[in-house]
């Protein structure tokens, strides 16, 4: 078994004094292979920039233990973790070059200065920075700023590479050309990054594992796809996927042999009971009120359904996105064609058992994905 | 801006311009006449330029009704240039680096002592005089150079912690964070990141305190004989028993603001050019 480059074991961050400040990041227990992508994926104020931070050595863990490579780091200066990082402000020297901001990361190690130059040379050849290489930071534009702080991060050798916001002033063509750079150069290296964002589709693309974070806390830790598939509670359900998963608060029942979710407007779904694993049924049927979420993608338009009034129906150019009201909600479905349909039309609704994932509305822990248990 | 604006505007400038300008363009004539041509009734513009009054100050010989003088003009320039230099310098070895701890550390009691620092400035300097005069007549530093710039310290040390504080508190903290992951030590950090960054504000601190120091009067009259005193002090020696030396006084005047002027002159380039700096975006 490989020892994880980054393990953090039961991390607490607290701004003020312990237990009565703010408590930023909650109990935190997270591993990271070699040769791993990490995205952590959460809104604005979540604690993964803190938790980011705590990493590199700029704030300091309130409890818990931070190892890297095996050795605990939470008490050792940035300088001796052998961390690399990018920083969401950019935060370029501005009394010195572009080139010079780039080659400052290697002047302390032992790389002569030709090496250097090469080195410089390769990295802004990668994130198309080449031409402004004897300019000074502050004549050169947001998204030219954030590529130099990339570049800086990316050229030294470290152990692990934390990468806070890389590409989020970059305009979208860019992006999605520097993603798979970015990702080709990290892979190919076998390096260890850990990247903060906000953006799903750099989370989706770039990762192998995602960590959502809301609160402070980790709301799961898994390969997008499982995110995507078997979400651990409401939020991350909620959270990932665009457009977001429909949620609708049902009661369950078994009624003459069917599972049955009755909805808001006194619509009701009925699946044959066989649907449903026996655990799942008993638990269903145990909390009664249950939450019903289901994918855009998933929603199925069938002559047997239940209805909906459509509200707005757009052609995205490759996709269409539906918006209808259904049982006092709105459920928004995707269809790959383009689908005529006009405002206030009537459609009809088919939900999947295996579509469907049903959480505990109190709690918001998933209890079921499909056929199967959570 | 409409014609009649900008005449207004041009003649508002211009009184500003003569009230404070004034005082200064009549000591510099002052300083070229003699004591008779200055205390004529009416006076007037007009008069035989000389250089008495310059020539007696740099030779040291005082021509009075009275007879010839010796004073130590020249002696007490240089007691001022060396005490706020060396104070200034002191102050600044000291200071910045206290700065960049006041401005990046969170220890405990940090705000209460650069507020008590601060305080320094409040209290009037003869309450601290009376005591210290004592303590420095037994400890023998009363009346050299280095407890004078000790004292100054009172002066300066205060006004550059202050400034260049805010100073180093305006650099984003991640700007050093990116060159201390990259491997460099504290140190390199704030010689190579916070200290170039931070440059205008500490030679406006240092402009500032050299002016508080060569302007001081208070400390130097009693806590320096002679010999150690500088030109504030050394000026009082114009008011002789035959009367007050005017024309000589203007002299010493245009001669002792000399320095700072031409130092505020020289580093008034760096102040503007540091304080439009990073306001340049693309």
């Amino acid at each position: 078994m490989n020892q994880p480059v980054l393990h953090l074991d039961r991390v607490d961050k607290f701004y003020g004094e312990i237990d009565k400040g703010v408590h930023a990041v909650k109990n935190i227990n997270m591993e990271v292979m070699p040769g791993e992508i990490i995205a952590l994926l959460g809104s604005s104020g979540c604690g993964k920039t803190s938790t980011l931070r705590m990493v590199a050595g700029f704030e300091s863990a309130s409890r818990g233990r931070i190892l890297i490579n095996g050795r605990e780091v939470q008490t050792l200066s940035p300088v001796k973790r052998n961390v690399a990082m990018a920083f969401e402000g950019y935060s370029l020297y501005p009394t010195v070059s572009v080139r010079d901001n780039i080659a400052f990361a290697l002047k302390s190690s032992t790389v002569d200065a030709t090496e250097t130059g090469r080195l410089v040379e390769e990295m802004a050849e990668m994130l198309e920075i080449s031409a402004i290489l004897e300019r000074f930071p502050s004549s050169i534009s947001g998204g030219e700023q954030q590529r130099v702080s990339l570049a800086r991060a990316l050229i030294r050798q470290a152990d692990l590479y934390l990468l806070d916001e890389p590409m989020g002033q970059l305009e979208p063509q860019l992006r999605t050309l520097l993603r798979s750079r970015l990702k080709y150069y990290i892979k190919s290296r076998n390096l260890t990054a850990i990247l903060v964002t906000h953006d799903q589709t750099e989370a989706n693309a770039l990762a192998d594992r995602i960590a959502v974070m809301e609160d402070g806390e980790l709301q799961q830790y898994a390969s997008p796809d499982q995110i995507k598939e078997r979400p651990a509670n409401l939020f991350t359900g909620t959270f990932v996927g665009e457009p977001p998963m429909n949620v609708f608060p049902a009661r369950a029942t078994v009624v003459d042999g069917s599972v049955q979710f009755e909805l808001a407007g006194g619509l009701a779904l009925r699946y044959p009971e066989a649907e449903f694993q026996e655990s799942v049924r008993q638990q269903i049927i145990e909390l009664k009120e249950v939450v019903l979420g289901v994918r855009p993608y998933a929603v199925k338009r069938r002559e047997d359904g239940a209805p909906a009034q459509v509200m707005v129906n757009q052609w995205l150019g490759d996709q269409t996105h539906i918006a209808a009201s259904f049982a006092d909600e709105t459920i928004v479905l995707v269809e790959h064609d383009r689908v005529r349909l006009s405002d206030g039309d009537t459609i009809a609704i088919h939900l999947e058992p295996d579509d469907l994932h049903v959480f505990d509305p109190v709690s918001g822990r998933a209890l079921s994905h499909g056929r199967s248990m959570a | 801006m409409s014609p009649v604006e900008r005449v207004l505007r041009g003649l508002a400038i211009t009184l500003v311009i003569l009230f404070f300008m004034f005082p200064i363009l009549w000591i510099l004539l002052m300083s070229f006449q003699t004591n008779e041509t200055i205390l004529r009734v009416p006076p007037s513009m007009v008069f035989e330029p000389t250089l008495i009054n310059y020539r007696s100050l740099i030779t040291g010989k005082l021509q009075t009704a009275a007879g010839s003088l010796e004073i130590q003009f020249m002696r007490n320039l240089w007691n001022s240039l060396l005490l706020s230099t060396s104070s200034v310098a002191v102050g600044l070895l000291l200071g910045v680096p206290a700065a960049y701890a006041f401005a990046r550390l969170k220890f405990r009691g940090s705000e209460d002592i650069a507020f008590t620092l601060l305080s320094f400035r409040f209290a009037p300097p003869l309450l601290v005089l009376l005591p210290l005069t004592i303590y420095f007549q037994q400890i023998g530093l009363a009346n050299t150079y280095i407890g004078l710039i000790w004292v100054y310290q009172l002066i300066v040390l205060p006004l550059i912690l202050w400034i260049v504080r805010g100073y180093f508190e305006d650099i984003p903290a991640d700007v050093e964070y990116a060159y201390r992951i990259a491997g460099h030590s504290w140190f390199a950090t704030f010689r190579k990141i916070a200290l170039p960054l931070a440059k205008p504000g500490i030679a406006a601190a240092g402009l500032l305190a050299f002016i508080f120091a060569w302007n001081n009067f208070i400390f130097a009259l009693v806590l320096a004989s002679a010999d150690k005193q500088p030109v504030t002090v050394g000026a009082l020696a114009f008011v002789t028993a035959s009367g007050i030396q005017y024309g000589q006084i203007a002299a010493g005047i245009v001669l002792s603001i000399a320095p700072t002027f031409a130092l505020a002159i020289y580093a008034q380039r760096y102040l503007v050019e540091g304080l439009s700096l990073g306001a340049v975006k693309g």
